[in-house]
């Protein structure tokens, strides 16, 4: 074992590098083009061991929105496409009804889903469109400079809420229970991978057994756009403190 | 019913998936087709036709559905073809060959639900790219038809977004009409490819997608194809453009359509098309009646368009009177077409969102000064 190895192997809790990916990731397109600290590729690599899990890489279409989720248009060995700005998920409906067999997996910001894509979303939900619905909730809209999203908490100062964010904000998982008795719904958190993977892994299981839409948020930490670069303590006291207690990490 | 003809057509056509969001003078379209949808030979045929929650949405449920390789397609009008232009920006940045029948209404904003030619401009040069489609304007039911079943042929065959740009009163108008199946008349479907979860097809990817959107790599013998739209750097965005450009210019050539009606030596040349160009023939019919000699040149293909022979047409004629349901959207394209020659000078008959009649071609051809050029 080299060193580099070991020493991620010690970072990883003991899993060599070669196997801290998962299968299905594109080592070519790494590193990745994320910030340093970003939850994305956390979250991405939760669904790449899932979907290693589940066997099913050659199936996947796998659809990213406009925002940070962009950049995950290399990220895997999966078919990509990257669509416009809050429209992924009527892209992955319109593959997956007329492909079934596929794998359709849209994965948004919070943005995406729930500001422009907003009526993509709860009517892809409504009428229980039979894809997976993956939303990366960091409470800003990160690419663009950190502006306020429909996620944004109460008071947390941003680029176009410079005196803080107002009072309300959007519990997506809430809303599509409540469209949608049976879709599988959860919220996840980056930070704890073997329970974000689960989820995800389900939430695919549910799709491919034609049960329906299937809707997972993942909060997400965005230390660029928090102000909390370089301070870890920081960025995860928002994440596990603050979105957290706001938005409760459960099945739905 | 003219609406019910393009249902038709596109059903005759092989399409199998239509996404849509209801808009006057459009929605027997996707009417028609939702009765197709659930009738035993539809079921057969495992037909789609969804209701989405907007344009947006219907725009790019079409695009996902083409990308696994089906003949899909959507119809609009008016701000619904506004709110459209989203996802076909998408389709002719990264090639994809969506079929959109537009019915036009009044505009601009939510206007009339009737009738006009206003969405030509928008149909050839919507979006933020450089109007790299393709956009047939019939004039009759008849041609409704028999380019409803082309449209999906020039899509699946040249790889752009392509367009029937009909308009209300035709979308509403009763008649008869000859229906076929396209082999009846020898015409051949053109194949469908997907361009995502698919290893083997005929025309490679790299042949038909702009290269700085695609990478693909095999592994285990398997393809993995990654489709962007999104860009790091200008030069990406040149070639993307570039490649665009000469994909269309080389298609141009095949796919330009026009229709030429009256005398070769005439004084006079009438340009108009769509269901105007019924009342131009018939000025044309009268004008002789008057000795007046008047030959009407009908672009077929708004877009690509027939430059050439637009130019052929206007040489050694002593006035041009363009007519059309809008101001200077086809006289724009008839201007363009003509720079650089030493062509009579063009009077243009605008009637926006209104039809027009023999009569009022005639009397615009009677009052525009003949040049000697």
């Amino acid at each position: 074992m080299s060193e580099t190895t070991a020493n991620n192997a010690a970072q990883t809790g003991g899993v060599q590098f070669d196997t801290a990916f998962p299968k299905c990731v594109r080592i070519e397109s790494k590193p990745h083009l994320y910030c340093p600290g970003c939850g994305h590729p956390e979250v991405l690599k939760a669904l790449g061991f899932a979907i290693d899990d589940l066997g099913i890489q050659e199936r996947v279409a796998f659809g990213i929105d406009i925002g940070c989720s962009l950049l995950a248009w290399d990220y895997f060995n999966l078919d990509t496409v990257e669509t416009h700005h809050g429209k992924t998920i009527p892209t992955m409906v319109g593959l997956k009804q007329s492909r079934p067999e596929a794998v359709a997996i849209a994965y948004v910001g919070d943005g995406g889903a729930y500001a422009i894509g907003a009526g993509h979303f709860l009517n892809a939900a409504i009428r229980n469109e039979n894809i997976l619905v993956i939303v990366v909730n960091n409470a800003v809209y990160a690419m663009t400079g950190g502006q306020e999203a429909p996620t944004t908490l109460p008071g947390m100062k941003v680029a176009t809420a410079p005196a803080g964010a107002d009072q309300y904000y959007i519990r997506a998982p809430e809303i599509v229970r409540n469209v949608n008795p049976t879709a599988f719904v959860a919220r996840g958190i980056a930070t704890v991978q073997p329970a974000l993977r689960q989820i995800i892994k389900g939430a695919i299981q549910h799709q491919m057994e034609g049960k329906g839409f299937a809707f997972v948020e993942v909060l997400s930490q965005c230390p660029l756009n928090w102000g909390t670069m370089g301070d870890s303590k920081a960025t995860f006291d928002i994440l596990e403190n603050k979105l957290a207690k706001a938005y409760p990490v459960k099945r739905y | 019913m003219g609406n019910e003809v393009l249902g038709r057509a596109a059903r005759a056509a092989g399409a199998r998936a239509m996404f849509g969001y209801p808009i006057s003078p459009s929605s027997e379209i996707m009417h028609f087709w939702a009765g197709e949808a659930v009738s035993e030979q539809g079921k057969k045929d495992r037909i789609i036709c969804t209701q989405a929650e907007d344009e947006g949405g219907a725009g790019f449920m079409m695009i996902g559905s083409v990308l696994v390789g089906t003949r899909a397609f959507t119809a609009t009008a008016g701000p619904g073809h506004v709110i459209m232009q989203d996802a076909l920006s998408m389709a002719e940045a990264m090639r994809l060959p969506v079929v959109v029948y537009v019915m036009q209404r009044g505009g601009p904003s939510t206007s009339t639900v009737i009738y006009s030619q206003s969405e030509v401009n928008l149909a050839c040069f919507g979006g933020n790219g450089n109007g790299y489609r393709v956009v047939y304007s019939p004039a009759t039911l008849q041609e409704r038809y028999d380019y409803g079943i082309k449209v999906f042929n020039v899509a699946w065959k040249y790889r752009f977004p392509t367009f029937l740009l009909g308009d209300g009163y035709l979308a509403k108008m009763m008649g008869e009409v000859e229906l076929y199946a396209p082999e009846e008349r020898g015409i051949a479907i053109e194949p469908t490819e997907p361009y995502l979860l698919e290893d083997k097809r005929v025309r490679e990817l790299e042949q038909v997608v702009p290269s700085p959107e695609l990478q693909i790599r095999r592994v285990g013998g398997v393809e993995y194809a990654c489709l962007r739209n999104c860009l790091n750097l200008e030069e990406e965005t040149l070639a993307v453009n570039m490649e665009i450009k000469e994909a269309f210019d080389k298609a141009a050539v095949e796919i330009v359509e026009f229709e030429e009606y009256g005398p070769k030596d005439a004084d006079t040349l009438i340009v108009a098309h769509g269901i105007v160009t019924n009342a131009a023939k018939e000025a044309v019919d009268t004008l002789k009646e008057k000795g007046i000699s008047a030959r009407l040149f009908r672009p077929i293909t708004l877009r690509p368009f027939p430059e050439e022979q637009l130019r052929q047409a206007a040489k050694g004629v002593k006035r041009i009177v363009v007519a059309e349901s809008a101001i200077a959207q086809l006289s724009r394209l008839v201007a363009y077409a003509l720079r650089g020659t030493d062509s009579a000078p063009m009077a243009e008959l605008s009637r926006p969102s209104i039809g027009i009649v023999p009569r009022e071609i005639i009397e615009a051809v009677m009052s525009a000064r003949l040049t000697y050029v």
